[in-house]
């Protein structure tokens, strides 16, 4: 049986990276136990034989669901409805926050 | 007093002019009045809701009011799922759901607490605060539907919806001593919900009656062209399976040897009697281990939760990242994880797999039994504060449930025993096949009308 890899504090950090979630130290220790914990627990399915086992991405069968490609005014938004909830817009915009640094 | 009414009397009520709008608001306005403050059902009530519900009196619905979990995207009405995050959130446009329920004449009356993101089995995760069990103000209502199911057993709603994934509608139903169903994947458009499960999340019903939940389950159903995962199923009329009984049928009682639930089997075992007096054999068999469903949707969850919860950046709508609480940082983080290169056919594929063996052990115990029956949750509602540092909480108070919403069945909690010390419910879990609500409804009605765990029902009883 393989063994649970140990979660290091710098790779709790990459993977805040990869997920764009801001965290402090406290939080990046509390993390670490918490993913020992649960890798732990799930690691139990190395025990199950699932060999010749086909995965099962959904579980309706439906294959190929299409409809006709109608627009459809009543389910549009206005601009104004599209920016009503955004905290920042500029000329009927939504202001995004920079990510190329300049040089 | 009118806010005890179930579905079925308040519609029939109305309709017979033996009660009005008004003094139905009303009841219900007291009741939420009273009572919100301490349990913390409702996130956001709606304004003046019996205004519209006057006009409503010959939809099939009637225009009775229904507490609405605070997943499902209701146009105009703030929408949060229980998280900061959207705490200014106000959609400008309306859930599927939503709208069937509107059409048939429901009214939202508010909005109700939830594990925020639906992450959880308590409650205790929203960032709103958490909502008290009112059978018991001491313990948690369960969750994540918890405002939901607790909205129904205090009578702050005439009934509710709530969503389930893996046992967010059942386990909270079961803990709050109320009915609730989780309808087979596919049969309940998601468009509109806050996604956190895409391949197993299900919209549906928490009544205080099986028949209430059959009423609420032929509106709220049915393929929809904004969700391609729905199924082009006919929608029969679910409320004529209720009164039809069970002789004949062949239940399988699954789980009854499974260690650490000897407490609870010793009372079920009794209850499952009821079903050979009512004409039905019953047959304790064997179903795959459901230990391994802990880790398959723990699994699965996280990973499709770590992809739905990348959309919230505060551009468009919302507060940006930083906003996430503990669990949502820790899901998001393992999914994250365990899908990131070298470790998905570890851990996704492997999961995906075995997910595949519960649905095959499925299909083999349904050539025998037309329905599979065990206790809803290893035990009674939990004290509050019980999620305090337990990463995997709401995966072990769900252990009977996640293998069968993995597989897509359709299940119905109802209750099943009342302890008379801590007035805390047991609830009985009933799964069909794939689109066999009609079985599990049938099945739950016979047991609900044959015995005196259903508050609702009893009260009913004694007045005839």
């Amino acid at each position: 049986m393989k063994k649970t890899p140990n979660i290091t504090k710098k790779q709790i950090q990459h993977i805040a990276n990869l997920a764009n979630i801001p965290i402090t130290q406290t939080e990046q220790k509390k993390l670490q136990t918490a993913f020992e914990e649960t890798l732990n627990t799930i690691a139990e399915l190395q025990s199950v034989d699932i060999s010749n086992v086909e995965p099962t991405h959904q579980v309706t069968g439906l294959t190929n669901i299409l409809r006709e490609d109608i627009v459809n005014i009543d389910n549009m938004f206005t601009q104004k409805q599209a920016l009503a909830n955004a905290k920042q817009t500029h000329n009927g915009y939504f202001v995004v926050p920079r990510i190329i640094e300049e040089k | 007093m009118h806010n005890t009414l179930t579905l079925k009397q308040a519609i029939s009520k109305l309709k017979n002019k033996e009660l009005t709008h008004k003094d139905l608001y009303q009841a219900v306005s007291d009741s939420v009045q009273g009572k919100n403050k301490k349990l913390n059902v409702y996130l956001t009530v709606s304004k003046n809701p019996e205004k519209q519900a006057e006009e409503l009196l010959d939809t099939p619905l009637a225009g009775v009011p229904i507490a609405v979990k605070d997943n499902f995207c209701t146009l105009n009405l703030r929408t949060t799922a229980s998280s900061t995050v959207l705490d200014n959130f106000i959609p400008q446009f309306e859930s599927t759901v939503i709208t069937k329920l509107k059409k048939a004449g429901g009214v939202v009356y508010g909005k109700t607490n939830m594990d925020a993101w639906a992450h959880g089995s308590s409650t205790e995760t929203s960032q709103y605060g958490r909502t008290l069990n009112p059978r018991n103000i001491d313990h948690l209502p369960g969750g994540s539907s918890g405002g939901s199911a607790a909205a129904v057993a205090a009578d702050m709603c005439i009934a509710a919806l709530g969503t389930e994934t893996a046992g967010s509608i059942r386990q909270p139903a079961a803990w709050c001593g109320v009915v609730g169903l989780k309808p087979t994947y596919g049969r309940c458009s998601r468009y509109g919900v806050v996604a956190m499960a895409s391949s197993t999340d299900s919209p549906g019903p928490i009544t205080k009656t099986v028949e209430d939940a059959a009423i609420l389950l032929n509106h709220i159903a049915g393929p929809d062209k904004y969700d391609a995962t729905t199924g082009p199923h006919g929608v029969p009329d679910f409320t004529q399976y209720i009164g039809k009984g069970v002789k004949g049928l062949k239940i399988g009682y699954i789980y009854k040897d499974l260690k650490g639930l000897e407490a609870v089997t010793k009372i079920f075992e009794k209850e499952m009697k009821v079903f050979e007096k009512l004409g039905a054999t019953v047959t304790v068999v064997d179903a795959m281990n459901p230990r391994y469903g802990i880790s398959v949707y723990t699994i699965v969850q996280r990973g499709e939760v770590s992809s739905n919860l990348g959309r919230y950046d505060g551009i468009r709508y919302g507060n940006d990242r930083s906003h996430f609480g503990d669990e949502a940082k820790r899901r998001i983080m393992l999914g994250t994880y365990t899908l990131s290169k070298g470790y998905a056919d570890q851990y996704y594929n492997t999961a995906q797999k075995v997910r595949t063996l519960y649905i095959k052990n499925y299909e083999e115990l349904f050539k025998t039994y037309d329905v599979l029956i065990a206790p809803t949750s290893p035990g009674f509602a939990k004290k509050i504060g019980a999620t305090q540092g337990a990463a995997m909480f709401g995966e072990l108070e769900d252990l009977l449930l996640e293998a069968s919403s993995l597989s897509g069945l359709p299940g119905i909690s109802i209750p099943c025993y009342q302890d008379p010390k801590t007035n805390l419910f047991l609830g009985m879990n009933i799964i069909a096949p794939m689109w066999r609500e009609d079985l599990v409804i049938q099945v739950a009605d016979a047991y609900e009308q044959a015995t005196n765990w259903n508050t609702w029902r009893t009260k009913e009883k004694a007045k005839k």
